[in-house]
C-alpha cells in the first residue's frame, strides 16, 4: 500500500476543503462568561468540583500570571492576543459529572469522533488493527475514555485529569506542577490557572502498559481557548507509549491553545510520547488558525530512565513548543525526534531543551524542518551540561528543507557546558528539493505532488520511524496533505 | 512508434538540437552515437519532458499522439522510460518503496488498481534474479551510496518493472566495468520484445555487442548526420567521430 498514492487521493478528495477536519459540530454547550478573572478561575474549579488545594493553586497561578509579560523572543509574529476576548470554559451539555458510559454521550458528539476516525467503541477498536485506548477531549472536557477496565487489571490508571483529581488526589497533588511549576512561563502559568481537562496516566512499578494510550484533543467552540493539562507518571521499571492527536474547525479568527504536559520517569522507567499535531493552520492567505503555545517537559528522575518525544507538527498558524527532558537520574536518556512542516503563512518556532544533571546521561535530537509557501520555521534548541553531568553526551542533527523561494528556515542552537568531560555534537544542513530529484520521480510516473510527498517522507524517515506503527502511516499521509499546493 | 520531425531545442537560450529527424518502428532498437556535446543527452531529456529543455521547432509523434504536449509523468504513464546517465539519489526512500510507488502510479494513471505489497514483492523478486540485485539493495535508499554498477543495474530493474513501450538508455554503459557491462547489457537485451522499442545512446560500440541495434545513427551538431546498420557502429569505433565533428562545425 503506497502511502503516497493514498495521500494524493486524499488530497484530491479534500481539494474543496483542504483541511479535512475543519467542520463544526452543532451541539449544546455549557460556556463560562467571556473573559478572564479570578471569578472565571473559581467558576472552572467549581464546575469541576475541585478540592480547596487545587483552587488555591489555580489562584496562585492566576495572580502570578498577572505580573508576567508575554514572551517575545520566539521568531513568530502575530497581533496582540486579547485575553479578555475569549471563553475559558466550554463543555458539551450532558450532565455536570460527565458521561458514565457512551450511551450517555450526545450522539452528535459520537458522530464527530466517527468523522475524525477516532475509535470510541471498544469493540470497534478490537475488530480493527489498532489496539489503542483513547481519551477524547472535546473543548474543555473529556467525553470518553476507552479500555479503562482492561487497563485497571494491570494497575494502570488512564482517565481524564479532572477525574484523577477526585479519585487519586494524592497522586495528582504529589506530581502536578513538579515538572512544570505554576510559575514556569507565561503560557504555562495561564494554563495552571484555567486548565480544564486533559489526561492522567499512572503506570505502577514494573508494569509494561499492555496497549498504546492516546488522547485526542478537539477544539470545537468558537472563540474558545483550549487549555489541557496532561500528567504521566511511570514508576520504577514501568513502560508506556502515549500518543496525542489534535484537530480544530476552520474558523476565520485565531484560537488559543496553551497546554502543559508533564512526564515523570522513575528508575528504569520509559515513557515514549508521540504527538501528531494537526490543529487548523489557517487558510492559504494566513487567515485564522490555532495559536499553539505549549509547554512539554519530562523529568527523568530515576537512574537508567528514558523519555522520548516524537512530534509531527503540521498544523497551527503559530507553533511555540519545546518538549524538553531534565536528565536527573544517572545514565538517563532523553530523545527528541521532530518533523515540523509549515506551509502558506504558518510560523513554527520549535525545538527542545536537554538539561543534563546526572552522570553519563545522554540525549539525542533529530529535527527535520520543512518550509513551503511563505512560511517560516525555526529550530530552537538548548543543550545544557551541568557540573554534575560527568561523561554526559549529546548529539544533535538539525536538517531543514525548503520548498519554493518565499519561505525561510532558521536554526538557533544554544549549547552550555559546565562539565569538561561532557561531549556535545551539533550537525545542521539546509537543502532544497532538487530539480533532478523531481524530474527523476516524474519520469517514473509520479505526479509533482506525489514526488514531493515521497521526497519529503524520505527526508523525515528517521523521525517517522520512531512513531508507533499504527500512526506512522497516518503521519506519512499527513506530510503529503500539508504540502498540498506547495509546488507548481 | 516514434516519429521525430525537424526537432529543434534549446537549453538556457542555447540551441542544442537543430532540425533532428528520427523514425523508429515498433520492436526496433536504434543506437545514437556521437561526440561529446553533440546533443545526445538533450535529445533524451527532450523526449522525456524535462523542464528547462525548450522545444523551439518541429514535432514528436509517439504512438499517434503529440508527445510534446504531455508532461513528464504522463509520458512515463504512456510507456516512455529514460534510463538516466546519472541516476539521482533520493535519501530516506527505499528502492523497493520507490519502485512500488512508480509502478502503482503508472497503473493508477492507466485506470488499474494498485498492486498490493505482497504481490509486488513477488513480482520484483522475479525481476531481480537476472540483474544480480539483492534484497539488501532494495532496502537501501534509492541510489544513495550505490556503486556505479549498482546504479545502472537499478535503472535496468526499474525498466524491467515498468515495462516501457519506448526505453531511452542514456549512456547506460558509462562508468561500468566489463562484468557490470555484461550484466546490464544482457539485462536490457532480455527485456527486448517485438512490442517495445529502444533508443540506445552511447559513445562506444561495446554496449551494442549485447544490445544489437537494427539501426545506428550519428548525431553531430544537433542533428542526425548519418544513418546505417549495426556495422556503422563498428566503423565509428575504428575511425572516431572526427569527420562528423568537422561537418557539424
Amino acid at each position: 500500500m503506497p502511502a503516497v498514492i493514498e495521500t494524493v487521493e486524499q488530497v484530491a478528495s479534500v481539494a474543496e476543503q483542504k483541511y479535512k477536519y475543519g467542520f463544526v459540530t452543532d451541539i449544546d454547550t455549557d460556556t463560562a462568561p467571556k473573559g478572564l478573572s479570578e471569578d472565571i478561575v473559581r467558576f472552572i474549579s467549581a464546575k469541576k468540583d475541585e478540592p480547596e488545594w487545587l483552587l488555591e493553586w489555580r489562584l496562585k497561578a492566576y495572580r502570578h500570571w498577572l505580573t508576567m509579560t508575554e514572551p517575545n523572543w520566539a521568531m513568530v509574529g502575530y497581533p496582540a492576543i486579547d485575553y479578555q476576548d475569549a471563553y475559558y470554559y466550554s463543555a458539551p451539555k450532558s450532565g455536570d459529572d460527565g458521561p458514565d458510559s457512551l450511551e450517555d454521550v450526545d450522539p452528535e458528539l459520537l458522530r464527530t469522533y466517527e468523522k475524525l476516525g477516532i475509535p470510541l467503541y471498544e469493540q470497534e477498536v478490537l475488530a480493527g488493527v489498532k489496539n489503542v485506548a483513547v481519551d477524547a477531549v472535546f473543548d474543555s472536557v473529556s467525553v470518553a475514555t476507552t479500555f479503562k477496565s482492561t487497563l485497571a487489571e494491570h494497575g494502570v490508571i488512564f482517565c481524564p485529569i479532572s477525574e484523577a483529581v477526585r479519585e487519586h488526589p494524592e497522586l495528582v497533588q504529589k506530581y502536578m506542577g513538579s515538572v512544570v511549576p505554576y510559575s514556569d512561563n507565561y503560557f504555562a502559568t495561564l494554563n495552571s490557572a484555567v486548565f480544564t481537562d486533559g489526561s492522567f496516566v499512572f503506570i505502577p512499578k514494573g508494569v509494561r502498559c499492555p496497549m498504546e494510550l492516546s488522547t485526542y484533543f478537539r477544539i470545537n467552540a468558537a472563540n474558545t481557548g483550549q487549555f489541557e493539562r496532561t500528567l504521566i507518571i511511570a514508576e520504577d521499571g514501568a513502560y508506556v507509549s502515549y500518543l496525542e492527536g489534535c484537530t480544530a474547525p476552520m474558523r476565520d479568527e485565531n484560537q488559543l491553545h496553551a497546554a502543559v504536559v508533564e512526564l515523570v520517569a522513575m528508575d528504569d522507567a520509559e515513557i515514549k510520547y508521540s504527538t501528531v499535531q494537526n490543529w487548523y493552520p489557517g487558510d492559504e492567505n494566513g487567515v485564522g488558525g490555532i495559536y499553539n503555545f505549549v509547554t512539554k517537559r519530562g523529568a527523568c528522575r530515576g537512574r537508567d530512565s528514558k523519555i522520548s518525544w516524537t512530534q509531527v507538527e503540521t498544523g497551527s498558524a503559530i507553533t511555540w513548543k519545546y518538549p524538553s527532558c531534565i536528565l536527573q537520574g544517572d545514565n538517563s536518556v532523553g530523545e527528541f525526534y521532530s518533523v515540523a512542516i509549515t506551509n502558506n503563512y504558518q510560523q513554527a518556532d520549535t525545538g527542545t531543551k536537554m538539561i543534563h544533571l546526572g552522570k553519563n546521561t545522554s540525549s539525542r535530537i533529530i529535527s527535520k524542518g520543512i518550509s513551503a509557501g511563505k512560511s517560516q520555521a525555526t529550530y530552537r534548541g538548548l543543550v545544557k551540561m551541568m557540573p554534575g553531568a560527568q561523561g554526559a553526551r549529546n548529539h544533535t542533527q538539525c536538517d531543514s528543507l525548503l520548498i519554493g523561494k518565499e519561505c525561510g528556515a532558521h536554526t538557533v542552537p544554544y549549547i552550555e557546558s559546565r562539565n569538561p568531560s561532557a561531549k556535545v555534537e551539533h550537525e545542521a544542513t539546509t537543502s532544497k528539493i532538487a530539480e533532478d530529484q523531481m524530474f527523476y520521480c516524474r519520469q517514473r510516473g509520479l505526479s509533482e505532488e506525489e514526488a514531493v510527498a515521497l521526497i519529503v517522507n524520505g527526508f523525515c524517515r528517521e523521525v517517522l520511524q520512531e512513531l508507533p506503527m499504527e500512526f506512522a502511516v497516518e503521519a506519512q499521509k499527513l506530510v503529503g496533505i500539508s504540502l498540498e499546493g506547495s509546488v507548481g | 512508434m516514434l516519429e521525430v520531425k525537424n526537432l529543434s531545442a534549446s537549453v538556457d537560450g542555447k540551441e542544442i538540437l537543430n532540425g533532428l529527424d528520427l523514425a523508429m518502428g515498433t520492436g526496433e532498437v536504434h543506437a545514437i552515437m556521437g561526440p561529446n556535446g553533440s546533443g545526445k543527452s538533450t535529445l533524451a531529456y527532450v523526449l522525456a519532458g524535462r523542464d528547462g529543455y525548450e522545444v523551439t521547432g518541429g514535432s514528436v509523434t509517439y504512438m499517434g499522439s503529440d508527445l510534446l504536449a504531455m508532461n513528464a509523468e504522463t509520458r512515463a504513464a504512456e510507456g516512455v522510460f529514460l534510463a538516466f546517465q546519472y541516476p539521482v539519489e533520493i535519501p530516506g526512500v527505499s528502492s523497493m518503496n520507490f519502485l512500488k510507488t512508480a509502478f502503482n502510479s503508472v497503473r493508477v494513471a492507466k485506470g488499474d488498481e494498485p498492486m498490493d505489497a505482497m504481490d509486488f514483492l513477488k513480482f520484483v523478486r522475479e525481476k531481480t534474479k537476472t540483474l544480480d540485485i539483492s534484497d539488501d539493495m532494495l532496502k537501501r535508499a534509492v541510489n544513495v551510496g550505490f556503486s556505479g554498477g549498482e546504479k545502472k543495474r537499478n535503472e535496468v530493474l526499474q525498466m524491467a518493472v515498468l515495462n516501457p513501450a519506448l526505453a531511452i538508455l542514456d549512456e547506460t554503459d558509462s562508468g561500468l566495468d566489463v562484468d557490470a557491462l555484461r550484466i546490464v547489457g544482457e539485462g536490457v537485451t532480455g527485456l527486448r520484445t517485438p512490442n517495445n522499442s529502444m533508443l540506445v545512446i552511447t559513445h562506444y560500440q561495446r554496449l551494442l555487442d549485447y544490445i544489437v541495434p537494427d539501426h545506428v545513427h550519428v548525431l553531430a551538431g544537433g542533428r542526425i548526420v548519418k544513418s546505417g546498420g549495426k556495422e556503422l557502429a563498428l566503423e565509428l569505433e575504428e575511425n572516431g567521430y572526427a569527420e562528423y565533428s568537422a561537418e557539424a562545425a
